[in-house]
């Protein structure tokens, strides 16, 4: 009696609603039965980005975006609110998942070739998504307000700067004025906050749709290459003949690794925690060095390597080149073979390009580019001596800041040849030449340091041949 | 009363489409432009208004030492209210001789990051990207393509004081 009655109520809600009309053939679309674990990498994309909606919700209730109190809200939400250092890292980790998840979740539809007839919107709205989803993690390091936020969107604004003729106009829209100031983090805020989720939430919304009226694709077949002519009356044929529907019989492995995906973002929230602020957001304090997150280092490690004439068009360049070519790729090739045993340099561009990431990201850490301002002198067991000549001379290698770009026994930076055995390398005279003149990258001393000095460097510096 | 979806329509329901058809484009034009011209505008003000210039006194004139940098500390022209910590900017400054100062922005001419003053070495040095600069500011090393920029200094009684100005930008001619 109840419970029909229930299910009166139901039914004339379900009339009224469609959930039924709308809402059920979207669950139990048929798909492909072939795919397996292959596809769960969008749908955990997916969760990835109810994580940070979620999560970044609950920061904002006490984040201000404002230029002096962002800082002291970071400090609230990270050491007092209960459970703040908790969301801060899930907020943290869960971008890092997004981002490498939408990368593999590109990736695999690569490798597949699934950008191909009739997938080609499907394929362009992803990659608009995926770049989308870059901004969101450039906009959402910046509002960690804290030294290395606030001289990061120094650098974003001085890249924005280089661009020709509306440079300048970019950077002050950028920096809310001419410097950074109160408007510059409330402009980022709103980006990340409302202009970027936006665009996501409609981006995700047609890929979905494209996704529901193109079906999924099934696994690449190498006897089966895509001819548009005949490609959706084949796939309907062996749709209904061996699909399945999508709810439960594929999604709830979509289910099982977005679980897992959750569990790490939770886990390493937990156990390693949000990354720590640096110093407050003071454009006046000296001590900052501006580093992206992690999924950024390479293109900062890009930079450093460049020669000067090239570094303007690789910063502007570089994002809009990648974002055309993949945006372009099924323009290119839309038909023909799927199967990643017939297109071998489609394996081959994935390698290259995994290879280079992971090579410039380990560079990127050892920042062998950057002065090591931290270097402490010289030990004495290194120098070879407790006082005289020697000892002065390796002093003054560090007090000039010798040590801050030439390595000596593990001792300095790496922007400059390492030391250790200069004397078995260079002549006395040769050393006096290179450091009065300076050379291929380093200053000329000659106006900053005296002849007693320079003797005494000298003499340290021959006294430098390996062991 | 007409059929308004007839397939063959009179002239006179013909003309009625078209102008409801224009009418409304027209009608939804002018909504967004209601909405985006004040609100473009407010957006993109920084861009086209020049902030006012202003002199800020940075410390005593006895407190600077001759020959030696220090960093200063001043306000930007005309900070928000709530701007607070950040309407802060850096300089270098010098006392060259009695009178005479010179001021160098902290920024680096590759990417803006803070230069650091190494006095020993009588050099600038970026921890970004490894620019360094002479202390007469001119580039000695690394990507940097500008010498370092140079604030206005001038002394006012006992005071010192730096004229405020943008973050320099390295810009492409074209």
């Amino acid at each position: 009696m109840f419970v029909k009655k229930l299910k009166n109520i139901w039914r004339s809600f379900d009339d009224r609603a469609g959930f039924s009309d709308y809402v059920v053939p979207l669950l139990t679309h048929v798909v492909p039965r072939d795919a397996r674990w292959w596809y769960v990498f969008g749908s955990a994309t997916l969760t990835a980005f109810i994580v940070q909606v979620l999560t970044g919700i609950c920061l904002a209730m006490s984040y201000v975006p404002g230029g002096d109190e962002a800082y002291e809200s970071l400090k609230y939400i990270t050491e007092q609110a209960p459970f703040g250092n908790l969301l801060r890292g899930m907020h943290y980790y869960g971008a890092s998942a997004m981002i490498m998840l939408a990368v593999i979740h590109l990736v695999q539809v690569y490798l597949h070739a699934t950008y191909k007839y009739p997938r080609e919107l499907n394929w362009m709205s992803g990659v608009v998504l995926l770049f989308v989803v870059l901004g969101m993690g450039f906009t959402g390091q910046l509002l960690r307000w804290d030294a290395n936020g606030v001289w990061s969107v120094v650098v974003g604004a001085e890249m924005a700067g280089r661009a020709p003729i509306v440079g300048p106009q970019i950077a002050h829209f950028i920096l809310g004025g001419d410097t950074v100031g109160g408007s510059t983090l409330s402009r980022f805020f709103v980006m990340h906050v409302f202009i970027v989720p936006g665009v996501i939430f409609a981006g995700i919304a047609l890929h979905l749709l494209l996704l529901l009226r193109h079906g999924v694709s099934e696994m690449p077949n190498p006897e089966q290459p895509v001819d548009p002519a005949t490609y959706k009356q084949d796939y309907e044929e062996r749709l209904s003949r061996t699909g399945v529907s999508f709810w439960p019989h594929a999604i709830w492995r979509d289910a099982v690794f977005s679980a897992f995906v959750v569990a790490i973002i939770v886990g390493c929230a937990l156990l390693i925690g949000p990354p720590a602020l640096t110093s407050s957001p003071d454009p006046s304090s000296i001590q900052a060095n501006p580093m992206p997150d992690w999924y950024f280092w390479w293109y900062f490690a890009t930079l450093s390597l460049l020669p000067p004439g090239l570094e303007t068009w690789v910063i502007l360049g570089l994002p809009v080149v990648a974002f055309l070519t993949l945006f372009c790729l099924p323009l290119i090739s839309n038909k023909g073979d799927r199967a990643p045993s017939k297109r071998p340099w489609a394996l081959g561009v994935v390698i290259a390009a995994f290879t280079a990431f992971v090579v410039l990201t380990i560079y990127a850490y050892y920042e062998p580019w950057s002065p090591d301002f931290g270097v402490p002198p010289l030990p004495a067991k290194i120098v070879g001596a407790e006082s005289g000549p020697i000892a002065e001379g390796a002093a003054l290698v560090h007090s000039k800041g010798c040590l801050y770009c030439h390595d000596i026994d593990g001792y300095g930076g790496h922007r400059g040849p390492e030391l250790s055995k200069i004397g078995r390398l260079l002549t006395r005279d040769d050393l006096i030449i290179r450091i009065n003149n300076g050379g291929y990258n380093m200053p000329a001393f000659a106006g900053t340091i005296t002849s007693a000095e320079l003797d005494l460097i000298v003499g340290f510096l021959e006294t430098r041949r390996g062991s | 009363m007409t059929d308004c979806n007839a397939p063959n329509p009179t002239p006179h329901e013909d003309h009625r489409r078209t102008f409801f058809a224009r009418l409304t484009l027209f009608l939804s034009g002018l909504i967004g432009l209601a909405i985006a011209v004040p609100g473009l505008s407010f957006i993109l003000a920084p861009v086209f208004g020049k902030k006012p210039r202003k002199w800020r006194a940075v410390g005593k004139l006895e407190s600077f030492k001759l020959g030696e940098t220090v960093l200063v500390e001043f306000e930007d022209p005309s900070p928000e209210p709530w701007a607070g910590v950040t309407a802060r900017t850096g300089a270098w400054l010098r006392r060259v001789s009695d009178n005479e100062f010179i001021a160098f922005s902290i920024n680096c001419r590759h990417l803006g990051c803070p230069v650091r003053w190494i006095a020993d070495a009588k050099l600038f040095m970026c921890p970004c990207h490894g620019g360094v600069y002479y202390e007469n500011g001119t580039v000695a090393g690394g990507p940097p393509p500008k010498p370092l920029h140079r604030y206005s200094v001038r002394v006012r009684g006992e005071q010192v004081e730096i004229e405020t100005g943008p973050v320099p930008l390295t810009t492409t001619p074209v």
